[in-house]
């Protein structure tokens, strides 16, 4: 037990030792910050013209800065989504990003003066062209499909994904949403928490599709050289899906949170995002893509909700969601 | 002896009246303020961290009708869980009681292996027996038969119940080795036919026992959060945890979390007080072996416990052993990283059980003492306690304090400390009731006390039911996702690894994760139990 509790010790003690660079603490969804995602290229590309040491906390961003408030230690903030940026922004601890975002290579307009998207994607519902070989061609097949297609999604109110297909849903169907869910209910297979629940029953067998994004076939060519896997693109247009960094209003270091995010949309981040985030870059000409983005099949319409939008079409959209399940 | 003896001593409770009378019979000669400290900072701590996140929220919201949808499917799914384990736990405990075959010790070892198998991995398991693509449904299609759905409000009870009948079979077959053999031969020198000795000697056992049984596993249904999120099929079997979480992440109102907090705890308080009257029984650890061999009837009641251990065995063990063969080889192949976090996540599970250990032996020995029973409601509190509310509290109440990150890693090891706590009084009560009455009077007279006493009476004479307890404090932490996400830290642990790796796409390296998990957790329980055994 002694030896337990020193060996505690060190594994506890490990990250006080000092450091006389100065620290930016960045905020980072889970998957950011893990060896698998791009956080280890973004440390250490900033770390080797910065003169400093980004630190990333990961964590359940959102909850964790609103409860902290003015007080947090967060100099930035990185992995926030589309979807909730009106929550984050009403609470007043973002400092506006000051970059020129009139030509991002995301498919909307983007005007947010707080919120810089460093990469982007849409919602599709992905399958595997050996199990299922009459995807649907769109939306509305999807529906009329028989109810033995199985899909998995997630529930809109623990995955940011499961939000993000309680809106695809309502810009697709308007007025008539709580018919389209009523359709799409029987052929939910099951609801997750999150994606990789889903994404895990998909690549198991199983369902037949799950709500994922259009960007999800480009790791298995790329990683595993499975050509097999694909986002059906559906004319009715795909919902698009953004991470995003802002600074905070109250970081003590301002400087180097500027840096950090004049940083975000130079080539040199944008072009490591592809295939470390498997997602689009914000800022790259379409030219500089890996082959693999490149070929992915794009959707012919983005379709997206202002946050305002969003925000208040949130709960009633997610009334008619639960309505269509306790049917 | 005192071990010997409790084999004959009425460990379940009730059945003959003298358990709660024997401790008491005797003087105390000093009493000891360590045990009533630790039951009141347990309350405050589970009590004052709803209160921290409500008056984060300047106070409870009210609870929409998805909220009472979510507080009543808890409770159907909760007591249907709870009825279906005891009753199929019973032919199986019988079995298990009354027949000796080669191997029976290590089955019932083993077939304990669900309760400390890290949800995650449970899930995996049963997906890959009853899913859609699983073995079953493969053999029905072939065999041109309908298919059965695992998603839905009986995907959750399956899981509940595959959780929790190793945890009724335990508790029961306690209950069946605790009536005397004497009475057995008795009955059989008298001539009774099964039909007698079920009425007779076993029903009334059952019928002291199941409830108890039924309350246990109700208890543990009630907090239910990650079977129901994969396994649920849909909003309808949304939990009262799981709403927690949703009022967490989707509207980030604290208010409403703390308010079915509070709900989550009523509910749990009012089946305690049912606790009152039905005692929940006795230890899972305390005295396994067996002294006898059992009189059982033959012909056709041999053949169908044969049939009720081995449907047992294929129900519990089968899941498992699918999983394991999906995952196992490519455990080698794993990443440096797997490896550091699963050596951080052993050494966090070694910390917490010790943690856990000591906790509730205080609380045990306090008990036996004959100290009111508050203090023993105190030590089951955390069992009906949500980690997220908890978690969330503490996160507020000491972020004043200390750097979130820096208190992760220590926040979790104690959360899962006191998580195991109500599991390991249970092992440890009974035990230390004994010790106080064939021991408390003679060390009293000695005047043993204090460190002297705890090494030369306590620790080895509670060797057993403390290396069962720490086993399962060990396991239970190990695979715990907990609330190391809301505090955020560098230092990822196991089971964070494998949301990471599945988070990037890379589910084959996650299933091996996943059943590197499971293993460590099994070898922790068998090296602490195995520790208990031998001390």
């Amino acid at each position: 037990m002694k030896y337990a509790l020193t060996a505690a010790t060190l594994l506890l003690a490990a990250p006080a030792f000092a450091q006389d660079k100065p620290v930016l603490t960045v905020y980072a969804g889970d998957y950011i910050a893990s060896e698998w995602g791009p956080g280890p290229k973004i440390e250490q590309g900033f770390e080797a013209f910065c003169d400093c040491d980004l630190k990333f906390v990961t964590g359940d961003i959102l909850p964790r800065i609103l409860m902290e408030g003015d007080g947090t230690e967060a100099d930035i903030v990185f992995g926030l989504n589309t979807d909730v940026t009106a929550r984050a922004r009403a609470s007043g601890l973002f400092a506006p990003h000051g970059q020129d975002t009139s030509d991002l290579s995301v498919p909307v307009e983007w005007n947010d003066d707080i919120f810089l998207p460093y990469n982007w994607g849409e919602t599709a519902f992905v399958y595997d062209e050996t199990r299922l070989e009459n995807p649907p061609a769109s939306f509305d097949e999807l529906l009329n499909a028989p109810d033995d297609l199985k899909i998995v999604i997630q529930d809109p109110r623990s995955g940011i994904s499961g939000l993000a297909l309680l809106l695809w849903v309502k810009s697709v169907y308007g007025e008539d949403a709580p018919e389209a869910w009523a359709k799409l209910a029987p052929k939910v297979l099951t609801v997750t928490k999150g994606w990789s629940e889903s994404y895990g029953m998909f690549t198991d067998g199983e369902a037949d599709m799950v709500m994922s994004y259009t960007t999800s076939p480009a790791y298995h060519i790329e990683a595993e050289d499975d050509r097999t896997k694909h986002a059906a693109i559906f004319p009715e247009g795909h919902y698009l899906m953004a991470e995003l960094a802002a600074q905070v209003a109250s970081t003590d270091q301002p400087e180097l949170a500027q840096q950090f995010m004049d940083w975000i949309l130079t080539p040199e981040f944008q072009s490591t995002i592809p295939l470390a985030n498997w997602s689009m870059p914000a800022k790259l000409p379409m030219e500089e893509w890996p082959q693999v983005m490149r070929d992915l099949p794009r959707p012919e319409k983005t379709l997206f909700y202002s946050e305002d939008e969003a925000e208040a079409l949130r709960k009633p959209a997610l009334e008619e969601w639960l309505q269509a399940f306790s049917r | 002896m005192a071990r010997h003896r409790s084999q004959n001593r009425p460990a379940t409770g009730g059945t003959h009246g003298c358990r709660r009378t024997h401790s008491r019979a005797y003087p105390m000669t000093y009493r000891e303020p360590a045990g009533a400290i630790i039951a009141t900072l347990l309350a405050t701590l589970i009590l004052g961290t709803l209160a921290a996140v409500a008056w984060q929220a300047r106070g409870l919201s009210g609870l929409g009708p998805w909220d009472w949808q979510a507080v009543r499917f808890t409770l159907w799914q909760a007591f249907v869980s709870a009825a279906l384990s005891a009753l199929l736990a019973i032919p199986v405990a019988r079995a298990l009681a009354r027949r000796r075959f080669r191997g029976r010790a290590a089955l019932v070892t083993l077939l304990g292996a669900p309760f400390i198998l890290p949800v995650i991995v449970a899930i995996m398991g049963l997906i890959s027996v009853f899913g859609r693509n699983g073995t079953i449904n493969e053999g029905l299609r072939l065999l041109g038969l309908p298919e059965i759905g695992i998603y839905g409000w009986q995907g959750v009870i399956l899981a509940h119940v595959f959780f929790n009948l190793p945890l009724s079979v335990r508790l029961i077959l306690q209950g069946w080795q605790a009536i005397p053999a004497e009475r057995f031969r008795l009955a059989e020198s008298l001539g009774f036919t099964p039909r007698d000795s079920l009425r007779h000697l076993e029903l009334p056992m059952l019928r002291a026992v199941l409830p108890g049984v039924w309350l246990a596993v109700f208890l543990v249904c009630l907090t239910s959060f990650a079977v129901a999120l994969t396994l649920g099929g849909g909003p309808s079997a949304t939990t009262v945890e799981l709403a927690i979480y949703q009022a967490f992440r989707f509207d980030f109102d604290l208010g409403r979390a703390a308010m079915l907090g509070l709900v989550q705890i009523a509910l749990s308080l009012g089946a305690m007080t049912l606790a009152f009257r039905i005692t929940i029984p006795a230890a899972f650890g305390a005295g396994m072996q067996e002294t006898h061999t059992p009189h059982a009837p033959r012909g056709w009641r041999r053949g169908a416990d044969m049939l009720a251990i081995l449907l047992a065995a294929v129900f519990l063990l089968w899941p498992i052993l699918s999983v394991t063969a999906n995952g196992l080889p490519r455990i080698p192949a794993l990443p440096l990283e797997v490896w550091s976090a699963a050596a951080r996540s052993i050494v966090m599970a070694i910390c917490s059980a010790f943690l856990a250990l000591t906790l509730s032996l205080i609380l045990a020995l306090e008990v036996a003492r004959g100290n009111s029973r508050w203090i023993e409601s105190a030590g089951m509190l955390p069992i009906v306690a949500s980690p997220l509310v908890l978690g969330t509290g503490l996160f507020i109440l000491l972020r004043g304090w200390f750097a979130p990150q820096t208190l992760a890693l220590p926040v979790t090891v104690a959360i899962n400390a006191i998580m195991a706590l109500p599991f390991g009084l249970r092992a440890l009560i009974p035990a230390a009731r004994i010790l106080q009455a064939d021991y408390g009077r003679l060390a009293a007279s000695l005047d043993m006390r204090g460190a002297a006493r705890l090494r030369y009476l306590t620790l080895p004479r509670l060797a057993r039911p403390l290396g069962f307890a720490g086993g399962l404090a060990a396991a239970l932490a190990m695979g715990d996702l907990g609330v190391i996400t809301l505090f955020a830290q560098e230092q990822p642990t196991l089971p964070l690894k494998l949301y990471q790796l599945m988070n990037s796409y890379r589910m084959e390296d996650a299933a091996a994760c996943a059943i590197l998990l499971m293993l460590i957790s099994f070898a922790l329980f068998w090296i602490f139990d195995r520790g208990g055994r031998l001390a």
